[in-house]
């Protein structure tokens, strides 16, 4: 057997189910990587060995006895740590929730215990998701495998750095402006944001409720829809759930994999091709849709004219949602409580519980969010950006009208330096300009690797209409035909 | 104080007698042992959502067509921000700018004369749980040295009704909010929503006061918190209107603010003041999707509404032949489904209404407690009467036996039984027992002879006392004045 951890999850599953491996072969295989690489890595927050082991037990105490498993049966998998699992510490990346326990999983988590996924543990982000490179974590920031100086994007940057490092075969993100997408982009690995309401949020910690969308993360197409195909489909216990079949993106991604894209219309986003990115990161994502041209792609210009004005529009709903989701941690019932020392009023505790315990991005976002929300604040700041929201999603509707696919670079710029944004917000924010705009609307959107930068990963964004995940998961495997999956330096 | 016209406004809070809660699956019952009936989302633990309850919103848009209000056909939740810690996620599902129900109407008779009330709006939101501050001196959150918080009424559906502004009833006004609350319970326990019990906090009460003086603006208004009884909502109002009478009256102004009742000294006083208002940054909850009730779906529960009180108490009147008066004296000592059911159990509507506000009415004011509560039940009260029609129990000692009944003996003719009460109806034993009293009075007996039947009441009482009582007082006085005629 070839090295494990370099093996695809659908490699691994088919070796498992054909004897060729054990779940608990592959299990220790990357628990050992972990603790090889990890301490220069930073990916996880927390493993949990003895729980990988358990559930990689019972997965081949199931094929021994002959029990009907899943095609990821006994394939580890790193979790974000923003999604509650059951006795096992989630931290959102905060202080705040230093130590807590959910006594629940998320309805995902149940879903891929029950397709016999192993999870090894959870994974590095920036607090409470809100950052672009992991610096905003409160237990130290993540190292991207390309280039242990430079971030690994974020917030999901654990979950991508993990995959990269090959500590996990796959990897469960969240994409609330690009947070799983912007990752994968700068770690070379594939990761999808599914339509809004087709993965649930029950289980996952809230940042802004009407954009969080969980998605795979992986290092081919396949195994991001393989992984797609478990997570998604309608939850009761979320209303914003979609009661609807989920599409056949497994099927979809094989399509795509022989090549043959006849017949597809790709929309070339004018706004996002422009000025704005690096130019080697513009140079290989032209070098991308020749590529798809190849395979039998039209291409065609459409403009979207309210894309410039999602960043902003973002930055006023995701920080109103977050002040008041956010509320809740307090010190009163779980987490950290500070200060209650006998003298100090609970409305003091309460405030230096949250002082101590959030980190200065998440304050500043609870204030941009309280701020926006303020009586006679919120028509000129919420409701604004509620009507340039709806406007995007038009300009998304109108190009849809002519095309099946738009396609963007993910982000402007490959991984930077540590520091090298931390001073300025807004320059931080800029690694979301072109993801955003899918959360605002809805839509499914992925990440493809495409080429290098300076030896740097470029990552190739495909944007498809709410519900059509299947369709982007097509050229995205057709794209990775053609540009091939990437392969980090060795650590 | 004549020379100042009252305005009130009138919230009321209601606690749906849903099974489960608004946004989660834990159940409802009252006087759990603390923290029993949660879950992680009615604690509001990180990651949990909220899924909205079917059952309440159908509760919701009953109570708003049984008020005459128009349904939203499309309306969404809202989240009220604020920190509180018996708000687990704090803030509160609610509904804000786009209520469930609107624009409706209550009308109430007071004095003879119908009120229309003005119905705001009816809207769905979750209850927060309860704070048990231990130690300080006031029970309240300041200088309390622990606070104790029971999350089992966190996320109990509850229903805002809000009152449009009232005016022009002058006096009438603190009656007027009492016939208001009284009718809205009576409603609201007739639509089978919840069991609208004050006393235990599943309707509560907030009263708006105001004053002015004829023909000017409105005058600024104070908020009365903590209003658990309706008579103590008569009372709020009414020490409310005398107390800002004297303000103004001294040249004083009103500060708008919030006050607490005080069931004891009837008093309200001042709590905090509304100048710094909260800023609850109401947003639409972006956790659940909008509410959208099928027009279909609101005629067939408009088409299946019960009667309401006041239409059914109009039928009554009809049917039972009683004066307003009458009818009021029924509906204030809350006997009007007890006498409904006693008649339908086989009473004449005058014996049930004799039987309910006469004896009953004075033994449950004794013991301090509804009528309804009493150990009697409608069929026990028809049974009663039918065994005076037949003529064996006489009044007296139908009163003996609902004594009986009361403590709990049993039914009417079980307690009959068991203590041996009977009308001495054999003529045989009464006439041996005349004869007897005949021969030990011969005095007596020649009076009646010669015509002055009026000394007969000497004999009646001889036979009553040999038949210790059991015998029906007109009768034996036939038989005496039969026997010596
Ligand atoms: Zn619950």
């Amino acid at each position: 057997m070839s090295d494990l951890t370099r093996m695809t999850a659908a490699q691994l599953g088919a070796a498992i189910a054909g004897g060729e491996t054990s779940a608990v072969e592959v299990t220790r295989a990357h628990l050992d990587r972990i603790a090889a690489v990890d301490e220069r890595v930073n990916a996880f927050l927390h493993v949990d060995a003895e729980g990988a082991l358990a559930a990689a037990e019972r997965v081949d105490a199931d094929r021994a006895a002959g029990r009907a498993q899943g095609p990821l049966a006994g394939v580890p998998i790193a979790v974000k740590d923003v999604l509650t699992t059951r006795g096992v510490p989630t931290t959102a990346g905060s202080k705040i929730l230093e130590g807590w326990q959910p006594p629940y999983d998320a309805t995902i988590v149940t879903r891929m215990r029950e397709a016999g996924l192993v999870i090894l543990g959870k994974t590095n982000m920036d607090e409470f998701a809100m950052g672009s490179s992991t610096e905003y974590s409160a237990y130290g920031p993540t190292h991207n495998p390309w280039d242990l100086g430079r971030i690994p994007g974020g917030s999901g940057g654990g979950s991508a750095a993990a995959i990269a490092a090959y500590e996990a075969p796959l990897a469960i993100g969240t994409d609330t402006g690009g947070s799983i997408r912007q990752p994968g982009a700068v770690t070379g690995t594939v990761g999808a944001k599914p339509t809004y309401g087709g993965t649930s949020r029950y289980g996952l910690i809230a940042f802004s409720s009407s954009l969080d969308t969980p998605g795979p993360c992986a290092r081919t197409v396949e195994d991001a829809a393989l992984l797609h195909a478990v997570i998604a489909g309608h939850d009761p216990r979320d209303s914003t759930s979609i009661p609807a079949a989920v599409p056949d993106v497994v099927a979809a991604a094989r399509r795509g994999a022989t090549g043959d894209l006849s017949g597809v219309r790709l929309g070339v986003v004018k706004e996002f091709s422009g000025e704005g990115a690096e130019p080697g990161v513009s140079a290989a994502v032209r070098e991308g849709i020749e590529a798809l041209v190849k395979l039998g792609a039209e291409v065609v210009e459409v403009s979207c004219p309210h894309f410039e004005f999602a960043l902003p529009a973002y930055y006023l709903i995701a920080p109103s949602e977050c002040s008041s989701n956010l509320a809740r941690f307090d010190g009163v019932r779980y987490g950290l409580r500070a200060g209650d020392d006998g003298n100090r009023s609970l409305e003091e505790v309460m405030s230096l519980t949250r002082d101590q315990g959030f980190g200065p991005e998440v304050k500043r976002r609870i204030m941009i969010g309280t701020y926006a929300l303020s009586s006679g604040y919120y028509d000129a700041y919420y409701g604004q950006a509620q009507k340039v929201r709806t406007l995007i999603s038009r300009d998304f509707a109108a190009a849809f009208e002519k095309v099946d696919v738009l396609v963007s670079p993910t982000t402007p710029f490959v991984a930077f330096e540590f520091g090298s944004r931390t001073s300025d917000p807004y320059q931080m924010y800029l690694a979301d300009l072109y993801t955003i705009p899918s959360n605002l609307y809805g839509g499914p959107a992925i990440s493809v690797p495409v080429g290098l930068s300076d030896g740097l990963p470029v990552g190739f964004q495909i944007m498809a209409p709410t519900l059509a995940d299947d369709r982007m998961y097509r050229v995205a495997a057709a794209l990775e035909s053609a540009a091939g999956v990437l392969t980090p330096p060795s650590l | 104080m004549a020379t100042y016209e009252p305005v009130i406004g009138l919230e009321t809070h209601v606690e749906l007698g849903t099974n489960t809660k608004m946004f989660c699956g834990c159940p409802t019952v009252f006087g759990a042992e603390p923290n029993t009936q949660v879950c992680p989302v009615c604690l509001g633990l990180p990651g949990s959502l909220p899924v909205a309850n079917k059952a309440a919103i159908e509760a919701t848009i009953r109570i708003g067509l049984a008020l005459n209000c128009s349904i939203a056909t499309w309306c969404r939740f809202a989240r009220k921000n604020y920190f509180y810690p018996d708000m687990p996620k704090n803030f509160q599902i609610s509904q804000y700018d786009e209520p469930l129900c609107v624009d409706g109407y209550l009308d109430v008779d007071v004095d003879g004369q119908t009120i229309r009330v003005g119905i705001e709006r009816v809207h769905l939101e979750e209850d927060t749980g309860k704070t048990l501050h231990i130690g300080g001196a006031t029970g309240r959150i300041h200088g309390a040295t622990e606070s104790l918080v029971d999350y089992n009424r966190a996320g109990i559906p509850l229903v805002e009704i809000v009152t449009k502004p009232v005016a022009g009833t002058g006096q009438l006004a603190p009656a007027v909010a009492r016939a208001y609350v009284t009718e809205l319970r009576d409603l609201l326990r007739t639509l089978d929503v919840s069991d609208v019990r004050m006393e235990q906090g599943s309707m509560r009460c907030d009263v708006n006061t105001s004053l002015n003086k004829p023909g000017e603006e409105w005058g600024t208004r104070t908020e009365t918190k903590n209003v658990n009884s309706l008579r103590s909502v008569e009372r709020a109002v009414r020490s409310e209107m005398l107390r800002q009478a004297s303000v103004l009256d001294a040249g004083g102004s009103i500060t708008q603010e919030t006050r607490h009742f005080h069931e004891d000294t009837g008093d309200t006083t001042s709590g905090r003041s509304k100048e710094t208002a909260t800023d609850y940054r109401y947003f639409p909850e972006p956790d659940l999707v909008p509410l959208a009730p099928d027009p279909a779906w609101v005629e067939t529960l408009k088409a299946a509404l019960p009667e309401t009180p006041r239409a059914r108490r109009a039928r009554l009147q009809q049917e039972w032949r009683v004066s307003d008066h009458d009818l009021q004296s029924i509906v204030n000592a809350g006997a009007v489904e007890l006498i409904e059911a006693t008649v339908a159990a086989g009473a004449t509507p005058d014996a049930a209404r004799k039987w309910w506000l006469g004896e009953l009415a004075r033994r449950a004011n004794n013991d301090g407690v509804e009528l309804s509560a009493l150990a009697v039940t409608p069929a026990d009260v028809a049974e009663l009467q039918q065994l005076v029609d037949a003529g064996k129990l006489t009044d007296k000692l139908a009163r003996q036996v609902l004594e009986g009944t009361l403590a709990g003996e049993g039914s009417p003719s079980a307690v009959m039984a068991a203590r041996g009460v009977e009308v001495v109806s054999d003529t045989g034993a009464l006439t041996a027992a005349v004869d007897e009293a005949i021969a030990a009075n011969p005095d007596v007996a020649a009076k009646i002879r010669e015509g002055k039947v009026a000394a007969a009441g000497v004999l009646v009482g001889a036979v009553m006392k040999a038949t210790r009582g059991q015998a029906d007082a007109k009768t034996v006085r036939d038989l005496i004045v039969s026997r010596l005629s």
